[in-house]
Order: C-alpha cells, then sequence, then structure tokens
C-alpha cells in the first residue's frame, strides 16, 4: 500500500482500519505525508515529503526504477504511450536532487522504489494532499505514470484509488453535476449527446460547457452571473479564499438555498428552501469504489416534504411538468439516458446489496476493477510533468506555511450540528510543532491569530510534532474559526481545485 | 469436504471448519459468549462446549477444528450440565436488573440463562459494585454487567486497530478496560463503538438509545452513511417515527459492523434545534416565515425575470456531494432543462 496525501484513519476511518488490518497482517505501508498520520506507527517507510513537493518525489522514485530496469517492461510495451517523454523528463530527478527538494533521504528513496517497482501487487491511494495544489491534475497523472511504469494497475490488489470525500461527490459526479458533462459522463457538446436528451426532455439544450464553481464566484463578483440555486454546500466555510465568496454572494441579484440550517452561506439567500436529512429520504449515494448504494427513508421529512419533491416543484414552478412517483423513477430515467448505469436499478441494489458501474446491462454483475486488460482511452498515456511549486510559499512576512484537512471526530460542517459531537470536539485546535511554539511563547490551549493576504482568524493551539517546524496545520469545520478565509487564491488551472495545502500566514499569541 | 456425524445425523461440512461453524453451517445452534465470526477465536468462555465421542473432555466447539467421521453432540446431559454451571457462576457476579437494562431482548446472557432454566446462582460470593462510566457523549459503560468474554478488547485491536482496551488485574479482579483503567473519555478511545457492537451483555451500550426503546420495539432500516465517501451501511434504528440510534449491520457490503465516530454516533444533527422547518424569504434583510406556495412563486418570477433579462447564463447552480444521486440528477436537470444552462457544479473540485 502506497499512500501519498491521505489520512485515511481520520478522512475515511473504516478504510483506515482495513489498512491498519493490511499492515499488521503483513503487507508493506509506505506513508507519503508532511504530517505524522496515525497510520506513520503501522508504516515500513514514512517519506516526510516537504508540502508541494509530490511531483519531484513521485519522478525521483521513476527515475530509480527506470535506472535500476524495474520498469514492467511488457505492461509498458502493450498497455501504455508516451514512455520515451516520461523517461526524459524523469531524467532529471536524480535522488540527490529530489532528496534536496523533498526533504526525504536518499536512501528511503531508493527502499521504497524497489519495494514499490518489484511487489507483485501494489496499490496506490490518494485524497487531497494530492489534488489541493496548484498542480493537483499533474500530481495525479504523476501517481498514475509510477502505477503504469510498474503495471500495478487493472489487477486484483492493484490500482491508483483515489478516496472521495464525501458520501456522495462520486455519485454527485457520475449525475452530471459538471459543468461539461451529462449523467455518467457524456459531454455536453457532443451532438448525439444532447440530442438523446433534448427528445428525452422535450427542450433545446445548450451545447456550451458551463462554469466551474470558481468560475461561478467570479462571475458572481463582476456581475455576469445575477442568481444562484445552491443545495445543500456551504461555500462561504468550505471554499477557500471565503471573503472573495462572501462578497460574491452578496453581489448576486437573487439567491436560493435548499438546506438543514440558517449556514453562513444561506445567511445571503433571498429564499430558503428547508432540506430533508438523509433520515428523511429515499435514494442512493455512490461510493468511493463507484458502488451504487440505498438510502432509505426512515422517518418522516422534518420540513414537510422530501428533497425531491422541493426541486421537482420548482421545475413545476417554472411551468416545466414534472411527474415522478418517487426517486426510483429518477434514477430509472438518469438509468435510461447513461450506459454506463443502464443495468443499476432499485430491484437489483435491494436484492445485491450494491452494483458498482459501469454496469451497462441488466444481466451485468457490475465492474469492482478498472482499467482490466485495457484502459477507458484504449492505451495509458504517461502525461509526465516537470515540479510546479506551490503558488504561495512562506516569506519573511507570512513566514508559516498553512495546510489544512479533516479531523476524525467532524465532516466538513455537518457533524458540529451533532449535539453528541460538538459537546466533546467543539472548536479548532491548530497544531503547531513545539520549536515553533517555543519560539512564539505558546502552549496547547493558548489563543492565536492566523493572518494570510486574505484574510485573518482565531484559534487554539496545539502544540505537536505530527507537523513539521514551519507548519501550521487546521481544519476547517468550525464556524468559529472560518480557516478558509486564509486558504489560499490560488486554483489547479485545469480543475480549479483550490490550493487548500499550502499557503503564507503569520501567527501572533494574544 | 469432511462427512462426520453431528447429533445422530451424518453432515457434510468444508475441511478445516470449527465446530461451531460447522454447526452453524447445518442450523445447529450452539450457544456462545466470546465467539464472533468477525474476530480471532478466543475460546474463554467455555460456553460453546460439546460433547466428542472418544474424548473424555468437553471441547470448546469454536477452537476445534472437525476430522473425518468425528461424532459430535452438541446438547448431551453433560454439555447441558456444564453451560448451567457456566452460567451460574456469571450469574453469581452479574446483576439481575434485566427489567431496565438496555440490553433486553438483545442479551446473550439472558438468553442462554431462559435456554437452559437458569434462575439464580447457587454460588453465593462476592460481587463487583465497579462505578458506571458514562463520561462520554456516546457509550454507557457499565463493568458490572461484563463477563469477560473480550469481544471489545478484540474488535478494538482487530476491527479498529486502536488497542484501547486489554485485560487488567488478575482473578476476580479481571477487568476488560482502557489502558491506566480510565474512564473513556480520558482513553485512547476514537468512539468508533466497535466494542458496543460486539458486546453481547448490558456492559457496552449506545448512550444515546438509553431509555428510549425496548430492542424489539425498534425498526431497523438499511441505509447508508451520509458523511464520508467510504460508503458504510448501517440500520437506523426507529421508534415511533424517530430516530433513536444508529446499529451497525453484518450484511454491510463495504464495513460489515465497523463504523466510526461520526457514522455511528453523529446522526443527531437530524434532531437539532436550528433545522429549518419551513421556507424563508428574505424582505428587509429579514428572514421572514413563507408558505412553500409563496416561496416557488416568488422563486419562478425572479429566475424568469433573470434569465429574460440577462440571459439563461446568468444562472448557476451549485448542486451537493452530500445529497443524494436523485437531487442531484434533478439539480443539474434543471439548469440545463429549465434554465437553459450549464452552469451547474458541486463541491467535488472545492
Amino acid at each position: 500500500m502506497f499512500l501519498i496525501g491521505t489520512n485515511p484513519t481520520e478522512a475515511h476511518p473504516v478504510i483506515g482500519y482495513k489498512m491498519r488490518q493490511a499492515a499488521r497482517r503483513g503487507a508493506k505501508l509506505v506513508v507519503c505525508d508532511p504530517r505524522r498520520i496515525d497510520l506513520v506507527d503501522e508504516a515500513d517507510y514514512w517519506l516526510r515529503v516537504k508540502p508541494g513537493t509530490d511531483i519531484p518525489l513521485l519522478n525521483g522514485l521513476m527515475h530509480i526504477i527506470i535506472k535500476e530496469g524495474l520498469e514492467d517492461k511488457t505492461f509498458i510495451e502493450e498497455r501504455t504511450e508516451n514512455y520515451e517523454e516520461l523517461k526524459a523528463i524523469v531524467e532529471s530527478y536524480t535522488p540527490e536532487r529530489v532528496s534536496e527538494l523533498t526533504g526525504i533521504s536518499v536512501d528511503d528513496l531508493y527502499a521504497v522504489a524497489r519495494l514499490y517497482a518489484t511487489t507483485d501487487k501494489a496499490m496506490l491511494f490518494y485524497t487531497l494532499g494530492i489534488t489541493e495544489h496548484i498542480c493537483g491534475t499533474r500530481n495525479v497523472m504523476s501517481c498514475a505514470n509510477l502505477a503504469m511504469l510498474t503495471g500495478h494497475l487493472g489487477r486484483p490488489g492493484t490500482g491508483v484509488c483515489p478516496q472521495r470525500g464525501q458520501n456522495n461527490v462520486q455519485g454527485a459526479c457520475d449525475m452530471g453535476a459538471l459543468p461539461n458533462v451529462y449523467s455518467g459522463y457524456q459531454a455536453v457538446g457532443v451532438d448525439a449527446v444532447r440530442e438523446k436528451h433534448e427528445k428525452a426532455w422535450g427542450v433545446s439544450l445548450s451545447p456550451k460547457v458551463g462554469l466551474k464553481i470558481p468560475e461561478m464566484f467570479e462571475a458572481a463578483h463582476h456581475g455576469s452571473v445575477k442568481a444562484m440555486y445552491i443545495l445543500g454546500e456551504n461555500p462561504v466555510l468550505t471554499d477557500p479564499n471565503a471573503n472573495h465568496i462572501k462578497e460574491a454572494l452578496a453581489n448576486l441579484e437573487f439567491l436560493v438555498v435548499q438546506e438543514l440550517f440558517l449556514t453562513e452561506t444561506a445567511q445571503f439567500a433571498d429564499v430558503i428552501l428547508p432540506a430533508a436529512s438523509f433520515a428523511e429520504c429515499d435514494g442512493t449515494f455512490t461510493n468511493t469504489e463507484r458502488r451504487v448504494q440505498r438510502v432509505r427513508k426512515a422517518i418522516e421529512p422534518i420540513p414537510g416534504q422530501a428533497n425531491w419533491q422541493t426541486i421537482c416543484q420548482m421545475f413545476v414552478a417554472m411551468g416545466y411538468p414534472l411527474n415522478y412517483n418517487s426517486p426510483k423513477e429518477i434514477w430509472d430515467e438518469m438509468a435510461s439516458l447513461s450506459p454506463s448505469m443502464a443495468g443499476i436499478n432499485y430491484e437489483r441494489i435491494d436484492q445485491e446489496n450494491s452494483l458498482q458501474w459501469p454496469c451497462p446491462t441488466l444481466e451485468h454483475p457490475g465492474t469492482p476493477i478498472l482499467h482490466v486488460g485495457k484502459f477507458t482511452r484504449g492505451l495509458g498515456l504517461f502525461q509526465p510533468s516537470e515540479h510546479i511549486p506551490p503558488g504561495e510559499i512562506p516569506d519573511e512576512e507570512y513566514p508559516f506555511l498553512l495546510s489544512t484537512g479533516r479531523i476524525l471526530f467532524h465532516y466538513n460542517v455537518t457533524t458540529p450540528y451533532s449535539g453528541g459531537i460538538s459537546s466533546v470536539w467543539d472548536k479548532e485546535m491548530a497544531e503547531v510543532n513545539p520549536a515553533d511554539a517555543e519560539k512564539l511563547g505558546i502552549q496547547t490551549g493558548s489563543l492565536v491569530k492566523v493572518t494570510s493576504r486574505r484574510g485573518q482568524v482565531t484559534t487554539a493551539v496545539k502544540v505537536t510534532d505530527r507537523v513539521m517546524p514551519g507548519v501550521i496545520w487546521m481544519s476547517f469545520h468550525f464556524a468559529s474559526t472560518p480557516t478558509n478565509e486564509l486558504t489560499s487564491a490560488v486554483l489547479d488551472p485545469i480543475t480549479g481545485t483550490g490550493e487548500y495545502k499550502v499557503c503564507a500566514v503569520q501567527i501572533e499569541p494574544i | 469436504m469432511v462427512t462426520m456425524v453431528m447429533n445422530g445425523k451424518e453432515v457434510k461440512v468444508p475441511a478445516g471448519s470449527t465446530i461451531l461453524q460447522a454447526a452453524d453451517m447445518v442450523g445447529i445452534d450452539i450457544p456462545r459468549f466470546c465467539y464472533d465470526p468477525d474476530l480471532s477465536p478466543l475460546g474463554a468462555c467455555r460456553m460453546c462446549v460439546v460433547e466428542v465421542k472418544g474424548n473424555r473432555l468437553l471441547p470448546a466447539a469454536c477452537v476445534t477444528p472437525v476430522y473425518p467421521g468425528m461424532e459430535v453432540d452438541t446438547e448431551s446431559e453433560s454439555v447441558i450440565e456444564a453451560r448451567k454451571t457456566i452460567l451460574e457462576l456469571l450469574v453469581a457476579n452479574h446483576p439481575l436488573d434485566c427489567m431496565t437494562c438496555e440490553k433486553m431482548g438483545d442479551c446473550k446472557l439472558a438468553e442462554y440463562c431462559y435456554r437452559y432454566g437458569v434462575k439464580e446462582s447457587s454460588f453465593v460470593g462476592e460481587k463487583h459494585h465497579y462505578a458506571i462510566d458514562d463520561s462520554n457523549p456516546f457509550i454507557n459503560r457499565d463493568l458490572n454487567k461484563c463477563i469477560l468474554c473480550g469481544a471489545c478488547v478484540r474488535a478494538c485491536e482487530e476491527m479498529t486497530g486502536q488497542d484501547n482496551l486489554s485485560f487488567l488485574y488478575r482473578g476476580f479482579d479481571r477487568k476488560a478496560t482502557t489502558a491506566g483503567d480510565v474512564d473513556y473519555i480520558d482513553s485512547d478511545c476514537v468512539f468508533c463503538g466497535q466494542c458496543v457492537a460486539v458486546c453481547p451483555t448490558g456492559a457496552l451500550t449506545e448512550k444515546t438509545m438509553a431509555g428510549q426503546g425496548r430492542r424489539w420495539e425498534i425498526d431497523r432500516v438499511r441505509t447508508t452513511c451520509p458523511f464520508c465517501g467510504t460508503g458504510c451501511n448501517f440500520d437506523l434504528a426507529v421508534k415511533d417515527g424517530k430516530v433513536i440510534g444508529v446499529l451497525s449491520n453484518p450484511d454491510a457490503p463495504v464495513n460489515q459492523r465497523s463504523l466510526c465516530v461520526k457514522g455511528r454516533f453523529g446522526w443527531d444533527f437530524i434532531y437539532n434545534e436550528k433545522r429549518l422547518t419551513t421556507p424563508l424569504i428574505k424582505k428587509n434583510g429579514q428572514f421572514e416565515h413563507a408558505s412553500w406556495d409563496e416561496a416557488f412563486s416568488l422563486i419562478a418570477t425572479r429566475f424568469k425575470e433573470i434569465k429574460e433579462k440577462y440571459g439563461p447564463d446568468a444562472f448557476a447552480a451549485l448542486s451537493s456531494a452530500r445529497c443524494t444521486n436523485e437531487e442531484n440528477f434533478l439539480v443539474s436537470k434543471f439548469a440545463r432543462a429549465v434554465m437553459g444552462t450549464n452552469n451547474v457544479d458541486h463541491c467535488a473540485r472545492t
């Protein structure tokens, strides 16, 4: 197991338990993380990589693998293309140079490269520690390069496994809640796809790719987006550079928010529609393995109606008649339009507990492992990258590096509404290294002001060597310490994902 | 496969099975406290003893492998006598407050005492008087009801890997407890609740469910956790139209009975008093309660005006990675089919 930028025992605890069990049964575990996360205790190797140097690390491992002839030549030959470019780019990532850039010893680089390359089956896991960077997409491609170079794909016990964050982030993507695709990743610009949807929905549809979240807020800022509808999201607390988001929301002519609570985002709304929780709705969630599972209504909706009914009534009010009797019928319409999910329905999920897409027909058993025999695009394309440093790094004025993430006891911004959980874990405890704490004259429990170029928040600190000197680590769960007022405005240019993992701040004791 | 005789009947079971696994496969119920299919075998409680022809002792079925021609009696006279004695020994030092015990109806000790007619103990002796640990908001720990089966210790180590529990002390003072024998809240506990899920008695129970309903009154509604992307399944425990807790379910494809603190204990956000219950419309900077009709009528008017005046791309929708597939599909369809724009996204990228 090769973990990079993922903290499973806190962010995906049950996956973390299983990794721990595997490590204790003898599976080798490599953890690449600037923080001493819990799984470091179980690891054979801990590569304490400096934040923002994942590409040099991965390139360095590939450099050693190629130099030592440990690459999977058959896999490269039969299943990939552009290998020569990869080879050329990683050539300059010598162990000595990579050690200098990443802070990892040359010996550890050799040991891990050999271990990963020579093991029969290796899985690579990553999460937001890889994606929430200016070079997030390039980081992911570099992970895929490493797996392809060694043939660790398309077999049981191998693969590149992003652990998806939210309960249904996979599903929201699958359903086409993205500006460029309909459900099942069918591009809006493809005529045949659009015509199929036009026929099913009885309207003409726009071929123009829509705006990504950061572009929406940018457009709201300068006035080209005038109205928004926001379902169950709280960007004021969760999106980077939160003050900019607030200004954008304030600038809208009309905002509708559908929510459980009067959240920081809902405060900006003109109309708030009360939402029903997961316990009050029928439906499905799709987990990180593309596994579709049922959500079942256990109690009557507290606001009197389920979310799907509320959204349907919005259609009707706008003059678009809808006549779904239940979420099952909504699923069936989606499945009829989406070839990769056409074989999944509620009856099958009830009988088989869960199904993993692609599942194109009712007879298809579902697909637990992708890329068996061939990649979706045919040949696996090596897309090598040079090192791309973070968009904002500490300097004299803002000497500390702020990195952010989730903690075990909270999930984003919902769990603070759990009485039990918030009675024990009710406030931010920013992690600061003992060496820095001594210089700043602070202890666990001290209050500090943390300031970036974009905002200022107050937080209590926890002094711990989980973080390296020069780094402060914070979660973003608490409205009382809105960490994302600090985070960077820098985005990955391809996905628009914010660089939550690196920005520069100053710390001042109060 | 191995051919053997169980309770006078010839059966075929996979080689390498234990007697207890073999019995489970052929539908014979052997009582057990410390055995749990998800945990390593311990062979400690002796409740599963059986008679094996040719063996002068009564072996524990959970740790004894089958062999060809083995003849097993799971309910012989000596087996029943042994089980009764074990139960009497346990009952001698167990509070008999079953009428108020949270585990009533789902307690293995009560189930087997009923099965073997053990009402009281002929053994008289000292009893434990441990203070109840209710130091945390999630788990009540009453070690007076602990039968030392060690399931919690193994669950903590083998399911979660937290290693927070172990046996301390010797003899009568033996305890399954935290390092240093401190309360859960002061220990390394991560409150995953796996120990509660495997406890066969009322020693470890869900605090939120205390006094809320008897086990047989609860409807279990199987659903998927609303927090992270792991996709754990569990049962919502529902009584009289109200969720009173989460119970894990061994059939869950991803997680079986394992959960984390959020999944097992974070569900109470649904009854937070700050839940919105009616639509709200902002008037002069203040939110005022409104009817659904008023809300939809205002939404339709304003969305239509804005679409008319600025064009479809002046609208944008943010859908949600926390909501269901069906809701996400509808939001995407609303933006595209009703508003005429592909400006729809959700927090996958932020």
